[in-house]
């Protein structure tokens, strides 16, 4: 019995990649954390969580009553992001900022009409500053109201005078998600948190648990090489993110109907990157500590809680501290939020595209190398 | 002759620990094992047997000298090694979630063994180990002999050149057990496959042709076991023991005896071993000299015995016996644990079937059967962590299941339930704290248990990195703790070296002696010796019942007249089982 190298090795990889296939179609944990857990973070964030700001309330203080201030009141009243309670005093707004009733003061000063009339209209917008997410978004929702009485009152009659006091910012802010919906960034971002998931933390219990069973002792005083070893730990666990990939994606488009914008091949190459970091990162971990309980808590803080919080996710990386912001280089996740939002909001940008997948790609070339010299047959 | 499977020289490997002095696992060792060979690794645990096994099988290398198997440098190259030998670590190595056919295949797979030829090689692996009838149970569902024999056939997928096996036989009842050792010489003669093996089994030693024994790192000899054997020639007797004493209760007498190297309890007599000086007079405080000995033929253990001795570096005092507290003999010795038709069923399954017996105060009592005849349900429904499906039992003349009750329990389980993490004396502190044990009388009892168990050395050191030896006395302390009436020993020898399990039996008896009640559960028969009656397990039913002397008789055959413990065990269970297949048969 002769048969090549090659088609021994293949064998071998065959064999060990249908075990561990098994294993985790029998281990409810395995299933619980690659299929279970994303089908709930979909739900979850598509359903439950939302970072809009809707039905702010918003005190309204018309200290003039002509129809060009009544009219600019109405803008806020008909959006769906306020809800206005119109008071007479700014005492009485300033009470209910304080009790917490309101988040946002809206003043129309009496001058208004007069100043209007000799081209230096203004309103004051006053938001509670508590909250600063929130604060920037209810301002940002404000101005926009403003610019919408302005357009429309320039629209009906074009020789009137200009209202001051809307930023041009507002178009700026919705150019990618003009429906100003959080789903557009949750749901891709989510993606990254799923493949976090399957990748690094299921990946990081597998090796250390044939260390603490005792089953690499005898796996290794068999013909198996080393990179036999890890290419059967690769796979699996790389089908199951892709799994979760598509999941994502079909409850993205069906679900969420979220619009996707890009090339789905690129997607999918981009995710197959960040796929291969997470599963080497999860091995890594898994070889060197060797221990279930250790490697999970490690996976958890090194991968998947920077994936959370540092990515660009959750919070938008240009309004965090300097020194965080150049931490949040470190984590492989940013570059691949950056290409998610892109790839599903804007299109096929390769001026951000190719640099974000060449680092993605260098670091899982790296994590992997890492990995295969952490994978040796020695017990000592 | 071919050139040797193994050879090692001048080996020496070490292990560096955090903050500690780092163990000198193997110390120049030196080794050389024949081709077609049955050779086996003996000694006391933490000996370097598992170490020296796992250099061999190219695992670990060693800090200095040379190592060629299959007359392949293991340094070199041990993956051509790994490409022509077997090997089973002690936890075998199999996937608890995979099947008994989907590990025989992963096997397969990796070692390249054909199609063809897994259709001859399969039926006879099945035969082998009769695990036919269990081939798509998962592995993990199988009882401990089972999983012996599968990893073994695992190993065995295709006849490898050299078999490394390690302490394959530990928590493998005597049936199971002679099934694997009848794999194994039959590897041997018929493929001419070399086998080097580590036990604690000495009469396994005995059986093959070459043995090493090593203590401390150090070969202290290398040969037939024969060559061990004589070491002991003409220095064994037999004594019995004084009238209305156990022979357990002279055994402890004689141990301490400065002429006597050992001694254990067979066959309702005491086996001797004298020292060197045979005919110097003996003084006559003496144990030895108010016995009349009967010289007898030699064992290997006997041997091994005289050669751990004469090693033992000068300066290390003898173990000195436990102090016995008080011996409760007035007053009628009542029964403490009784049982009357317990049952227990597990769904359809019934583990224990209308088991009755009865132990009084004081006695040391043995349930022996086969891996899953039902005697750790029949433990946990004495110590109150099971209820029975049907039957009474009375446990210090109460329900077991009272909090009052526990208070008079101590469990010791068959993997010791010790925490890993916690340090010797914080495991210690715990299990204190667990019994409701509280102020002065909590350091009593630890420094007792200290004391009494000779922690003091290892105070300080990880529950999970403690010797063998020390891991069961550890797990005896904390169940002693708060002192009960009970004591409950779920295989607590399995895989403890001879010394150990002296060391261990000592102290039972003592504890009897002092008026605790024992159970215990255990897979070496000779320890049944120990017990003032024992009951024969299988498949829930209580198959015989009595004194050992009474018991041994039941192996006697016209071929064999003076039956061992493991003889009539087996000779037990297989009536029990032959007329059990009639009936089914019927």
């Amino acid at each position: 019995m002769t048969a090549s190298p090659f088609a021994d090795k293949t064998r071998r990889v065959l064999a060990l990649i249908r075990k561990e296939g098994r294993q985790v179609l029998r281990d409810p944990s395995s299933l619980a954390i690659g299929v279970v857990l994303p089908l709930m973070l979909i739900l979850l964030f598509g359903y439950a969580m939302s970072l809009d700001v809707k039905h702010v309330p918003i005190a309204v203080v018309l200290e003039d009553r002509s129809s060009q201030a009544q009219d600019i009141a109405t803008s806020f009243q008909l959006s769906p992001y306020f809800e206005t309670h119109q008071v007479t005093s700014m005492e009485e707004a300033r009470d209910m900022m304080l009790s917490g009733a309101v988040e946002g003061i809206f003043v129309v000063q009496s001058d208004f009409a007069r100043r209007a009339a000799a081209g230096d209209a203004r309103v004051q917008i006053i938001v509670n500053g508590i909250d600063g997410n929130t604060a920037r978004i209810v301002e940002a929702y404000a101005d926009a109201a403003v610019a919408q009485a302005r357009l429309r009152d320039a629209a009906e009659n074009p020789d009137a005078p200009v209202v001051s006091g809307g930023q041009a910012v507002v178009q700026n802010q919705l150019w990618f998600n003009s429906a100003n919906d959080s789903r557009y960034f949750l749901v891709p971002g989510l993606i990254v948190l799923i493949i976090t998931l399957i990748g690094a933390f299921l990946t990081s219990i597998v090796v250390a648990r044939e260390w603490e069973r005792g089953t690499f002792e005898a796996l290794f005083v068999t013909p198996v090489r080393p990179d036999e070893i890890l290419i059967s730990k690769i796979v699996p666990y790389f089908v199951l993110g892709m799994g979760g990939l598509l999941l994502c994606m079909a409850s993205a488009r069906f679900l969420f109907a979220i619009p996707f914008r890009g090339s789905f091949v690129v997607l999918m190459g981009a995710s197959m990157l960040y796929l291969l970091v997470s599963v080497a990162m999860g091995l890594l971990i898994s070889s060197t500590l060797r221990s279930q309980f250790l490697a999970c808590q490690v996976a958890l803080v090194a991968t998947f809680m920077p994936a959370l919080m540092l990515s660009g996710f959750i919070y938008d990386l240009r309004s965090v501290p300097l020194d965080i912001r150049l931490v949040s280089y470190l984590v492989p996740a940013r570059y691949y939020v950056s290409l998610l939002q892109t790839i599903f909001l804007a299109g096929n940008v390769w001026r951000i595209i190719l640099p974000d997948a060449a680092i993605l790609a260098v670091v899982a070339a790296g994590m992997l190398a890492l990995t295969s010299r952490a994978t040796r047959k020695f017990l000592d | 002759m071919t050139a040797a499977v193994i050879i090692g020289q001048n080996l020496r490997k070490q292990f560096l620990r955090k903050g500690k002095q780092p163990i000198q696992a193997l110390d120049t060792v030196s080794l050389e094992i024949a081709p077609r060979t049955l050779a086996a690794l003996v000694g006391p645990d933490g000996g370097g047997k598992t170490t020296l096994l796992r250099l061999t099988a190219g695992l670990m290398r060693a800090d200095a000298g040379e190592l060629t198997v299959l007359g392949i440098d293991t340094k070199a190259n041990p993956q051509a090694i790994q490409d022509r030998i077997g090997y089973m670590p002690q936890r075998f190595g199999l996937y608890d979630d995979l099947s008994v056919q989907e590990n025989l295949d992963l096997y397969a797979d990796l070692h390249g063994v054909s199609t063809a030829e897994r259709k001859t090689r399969y039926p006879q692996l099945m035969e082998m180990t009769a695990l036919g009838p269990f081939t798509r149970r998962l592995a993990g569902q199988l009882s401990g002999g089972m999983k012996q024999k599968l990893g073994l056939a695992c190993t065995l997928v295709r006849a490898p050149e050299l078999l490394l096996l390690d302490e394959p036989t530990i928590g493998v009842d005597p049936l199971s057990r002679r099934e694997l050792w009848d794999i194994i010489r039959a590897l041997v003669r018929d493929q001419g496959v070399s086998v080097l093996l580590s036990t604690s089994y000495l009469d396994e030693a005995e059986r093959c042709e070459h043995v090493v024994v090593l203590r401390d790192g150090k070969v202290l000899a290398q040969g037939p076991p024969q060559d061990v054997t004589s070491l002991a020639k003409d220095r064994t007797f037999l004594a019995t023991p004084p009238d209305g004493e156990t022979p357990r209760v002279t055994q402890v007498g004689l141990l301490d005896d400065p002429a006597v190297i050992d001694a254990s309890p067979e066959a309702g007599k005491v086996r001797i071993v004298r020292g060197p000086d045979l005919n110097t007079q003996l003084p006559a405080s003496s144990a030895l000299a108010r016995l009349q000995l009967e010289s007898t033929s030699t064992r290997f253990e006997d041997g091994f015995m005289v050669l751990l001795q004469r090693a033992a570096p000068a300066g290390q005092p003898a173990p000195k016996a436990p102090p016995i507290t008080s011996i409760v003999q007035d007053g009628p010795r009542s029964e403490v644990v009784v049982v009357h038709d317990l049952v227990r069923c597990f769904g359809k399954f019934v583990a224990v079937d209308r088991v009755s017996f009865e132990v009084r105060r004081g006695e040391i009592f043995g349930l022996l059967g086969p891996n899953g005849a039902g005697k750790t349900t029949t433990f946990r429904m004495l110590c109150g962590l099971l209820s029975a499906s049907s039957g009474t039992l009375q446990v210090a003349g109460t329900d077991p299941g009272a909090a009052a009750t526990r208070q008079e329990i101590g469990y010791v389980a068959q993997k010791f339930s010790l925490y890993a993490q916690l340090t010797v004396a914080e495991n210690l502190d715990f299990f204190a704290s667990a019994y409701g044990l509280h102020g002065a009388r909590r350091r009593e009892r630890i420094d007792w248990a200290m004391a009494e168990f000779e922690l003091g050395p290892v105070k300080t050191q990880l529950g999970g990195q403690l010797p063998g030896g020390y891991t069961q006395r550890l797990a005896m302390a904390a169940a002693l703790l708060h002192e009960p009436q009970i004591l409950f020993l779920d295989e607590a020898t399995s895989g403890a070296d001879p010394m150990a399990r002296r060391d261990f039996w000592r102290r039972i008896t003592a504890l009897a002696q002092a008026g605790v009640t024992v159970i215990v559960t255990t897979h070496f028969m000779a320890e049944a010796e120990y017990c003032d009656r024992i009951a024969i397990l299988d498949s829930g039913r209580i198959l015989a019942q009595g004194a050992p002397a009474e018991i041994r008789k039941r192996g006697a055959t016209n071929a064999n007249r003076n039956p061992t413990m493991e003889d009539a065990f087996i000779a037990v269970i297989e009536e029990a089982r032959a007329v059990a297949s009639k009936d089914k048969a019927a």
